[in-house]
């Protein structure tokens, strides 16, 4: 099916159909090729060294296959040279991906002709590539001035509006340059890599429990689905699962960050567009949702609830009941907020036809998630790789066709309505029995793959352990790698007042993309 | 729009009780209750993220909902330094982002009050000195008020604050 033929492949203990293939580096443009005209996907690349034991450098690439199986494929390369093909005019993801490859471990991919840094900003020199072993996590170096260079668009009338890294409102770091005519946005390119925190770099050598603190702090709205993507990686590297209870439970949790995330961004869509009244109403039913995590789960955000072998959270009857309470009144409340929101023309006016990603688009670009659900692009790794309990409570991902922002606020609609439904159907079958589980041991080196629908879209963590308790390397990666690549197109022929409106219907994460 | 209207009656008035200062948070304590009169009553807040996950930001963003309202007790978020008279700063400072962070400092008026919100913004913090980030953000800049927490809870924020500026 996905024509692996000539590649030894074999099977990783996972949920899904997930395979690992070891290639040589000659092969690589053959196996790519042949992968992208099976309609495969570049989910992420990355590195590691492999120096000390083995005298080599190694390429990590997964890949996925929609609704079939995830590829893993490594591939040796020369420690005197670390040289690969460009991945990007099949993968563009790849673009990125490569550069701050590049930027942290020093692989290059040859003929590609953006070579430009993405991740190092001069806090490091060029030469220097801070995740090679030979580099402690403690050194320092001396800030270079940083230049990067733009891309310019020139003619009579067009000029430049370079917009952060401190932005205006409450949110992260990053770097927006626009080229314009009067109010048409010609052109934008993003610069990231403001929040770099040197995540891989801790994950090096970290003991297993480490990994999970650190993993729920990589992305704070995230916290759920990375620590459940980083014990998933964890459990399947030790050929073993978290018992059914702790399985369901985390779906739970899963489901309220998800609601919690799109109140908010609900909220704070209705205020871009100018009605004050969808921020105020949106964020008092997030403050409710927040709230009665504190007082259930004993943290707002449910940092540390999920746990290497299980979840670290009470449940009792009681809590139960306060949930089904909550569900109720969040469907009432929320179906009177989106007739409101629908039946108001102004809202209307603003979300409609304003930045489009069209389904050609959205396909070539291998967007992920909730952004490609409303492009009408079918991708819900609940649904397309059904992990444990998804497999038994049957999503019914939704996608729509138009790809503007009035699709990406309707998709949040739907998925809160979607996600008190599979509330209500994990608090009506919860299955009873242990909540954690002690890990077996293990004695060799393995890998383990995780993978969770996050609110944003997969969280893919994959882990190589070093010995019974650490971690040799860890990796993982946000969807906002892909669809931070939607937004340069989304707001191209817009006017620069709708940027703020487009970006926050996508609300990419900045950290979890800078690693 | 009768729907809209109906909604704002029945949502009733929800703002909390603001929560009293903390002087145990407090590193640098000379400027006081003369802030307090400086200001008239109102204080104005620039935000920078330094490299935080985004936790922070959601509690920060959360003292806007109508349970800790907190431009009713005269506090306002603003879009330029040079309008503000406290910094909020989240993060353990990225190296990436301190310059932009100093510049931000430099472009703010005085008494430059910093308050770093979290345990990653605050010196013990999971990240720790590294080829990509400072400790904490009194390495970078001088900070008022230190607010630990992973997040801080927004009624902690506020706290921190209030504390800074001795707004009894």
């Amino acid at each position: 099916m996905i024509g692996m033929d000539a590649i030894k492949l074999d099977k990783l203990f996972c949920d899904w159909p997930a395979w690992i293939g070891a290639i040589e580096s000659n092969q690589l443009l053959d196996v790519i090729l042949k992968i992208h005209s099976n309609q495969g996907q570049l989910l992420t690349l990355w590195g590691s060294d492999e120096r000390l034991d083995h005298a080599k450098f190694q390429l990590h690439l997964l890949f996925f296959f929609p609704k079939a199986c995830t590829l893993y494929i490594h591939c040796d390369l020369s420690e005197h040279n670390p040289v690969y093909p460009d991945l990007s005019p099949y993968f563009p993801v790849a673009n990125r991906l490569q550069r701050a490859l590049f930027d942290l471990f020093g692989f290059k991919a040859i003929d590609s002709e953006d070579q430009r840094p993405w991740l190092r900003h001069g806090s490091w020199p060029p030469d220097i590539f801070p995740l090679r072993h030979e580099v402690n996590i403690d050194y320092q170096f001396y800030q270079e001035p940083d230049y990067y260079p733009f891309i310019c668009v020139k003619g009579e009338g067009v000029h430049e509006i370079p917009i952060g890294p401190v932005h205006a409102g409450i949110i992260e770091p990053g770097h927006f340059r626009f080229q314009v005519v009067g109010e048409h946005i010609l052109r934008l390119e993003e610069r990231l890599g403001y929040t770099h925190k040197g995540i891989a770099k801790h994950f090096q050598h970290a003991s297993f429990e480490k990994g999970a603190h650190l993993a729920g702090r990589i992305c704070g709205d995230s916290t759920v689905a990375y620590t459940w993507s980083y014990c998933m990686a964890l459990e399947n590297l030790h050929g073993c699962l978290a018992p059914s209870c702790a399985q369901w439970l985390r779906a739970l949790l899963l489901e309220r960050e998800r609601i919690m995330n799109h109140l908010g961004d609900l909220g704070a869509l209705g205020n871009d567009a100018g009605l004050r009244f969808g921020l105020d109403q949106f964020s008092l039913l997030k403050e409710r949702v927040l709230r009665l995590n504190f007082k259930l789960f004993g943290h707002r955000y449910l940092m540390n609830s999920i746990v290497p072998g299980g979840v670290a959270v009470d449940f009792s009857s009681d809590t139960c009941s306060y949930l089904l309470e909550e569900v109720h009144m969040l469907r009432q409340e929320v179906k009177t907020l989106e007739s409101i929101y629908k039946e108001h023309d102004g809202l209307q006016d603003r979300f409609l036809t304003t930045g489009v990603i069209n389904f050609d688009l959205a396909t070539q670009l291998g967007l992920l998630g909730l952004a490609a659900r409303a492009s009408g692009v079918q991708n819900d790794w609940r649904e397309d790789f059904p992990y444990l309990p998804y497999n038994e409570l049957k999503i019914k991902s939704q996608t729509l066709s138009s790809g503007d922002v009035a699709a990406r606020v309707a998709i949040r609609f739907l998925e809160i309505e979607e996600s008190l439904r599979v509330t209500e159907a994990i608090l009506a079958n919860l299955p009873e029995g242990k909540i954690i589980r002690q890990l077996p041991s293990v004695s060799s080196q393995r890998i383990g793959l995780g993978c969770v629908e996050g609110w944003r879209g997969p969280i893919t963590t994959i882990l190589c352990n070093s010995d019974e308790k650490t971690l040799h390397w860890g990796h993982i990666h946000d969807p906002s790698w892909q669809n931070w690549q939607a937004i340069s197109h989304a707001v191209m022929g817009n006017i620069v007042p709708d940027f703020p409106l487009i970006n926050k219907s996508f609300n990419l994460s900045y950290s979890g993309h800078d690693g | 729009m009768f729907q809209q209207l109906k909604k704002c009656i029945t949502t009733g008035f929800l703002t909390e009780e603001k929560p009293k200062i903390n002087d145990e948070w407090l590193i640098k304590s000379s400027l006081h209750q003369s802030i307090s009169k400086a200001f008239g009553h109102s204080l104005a807040i620039r935000h920078v993220d330094a490299g935080s996950c985004n936790g922070c930001e959601l509690e920060i963003q959360a003292l806007n909902n109508l349970f800790y309202n907190i431009e009713g007790l005269g506090i306002h978020f603003v879009a330029s330094p040079r309008h503000a008279d406290l910094l909020l700063v989240t993060g353990p400072v990225s190296r990436h982002m301190a310059l932009a962070l100093k510049r931000t400092y430099e472009a703010m008026p005085n008494p430059k009050l910093v308050v770093a919100i979290g345990n990653c913004a605050c010196p013990g913090g999971i990240f720790g000195e590294t080829y990509a980030t400072f400790e904490a953000v009194n390495q970078v800049i001088p900070v008022n008020v230190e607010v630990p927490g992973c997040p801080p809870d927004p009624n902690s924020i506020l706290q921190g604050i209030l504390t800074a500026v001795q707004y009894v």
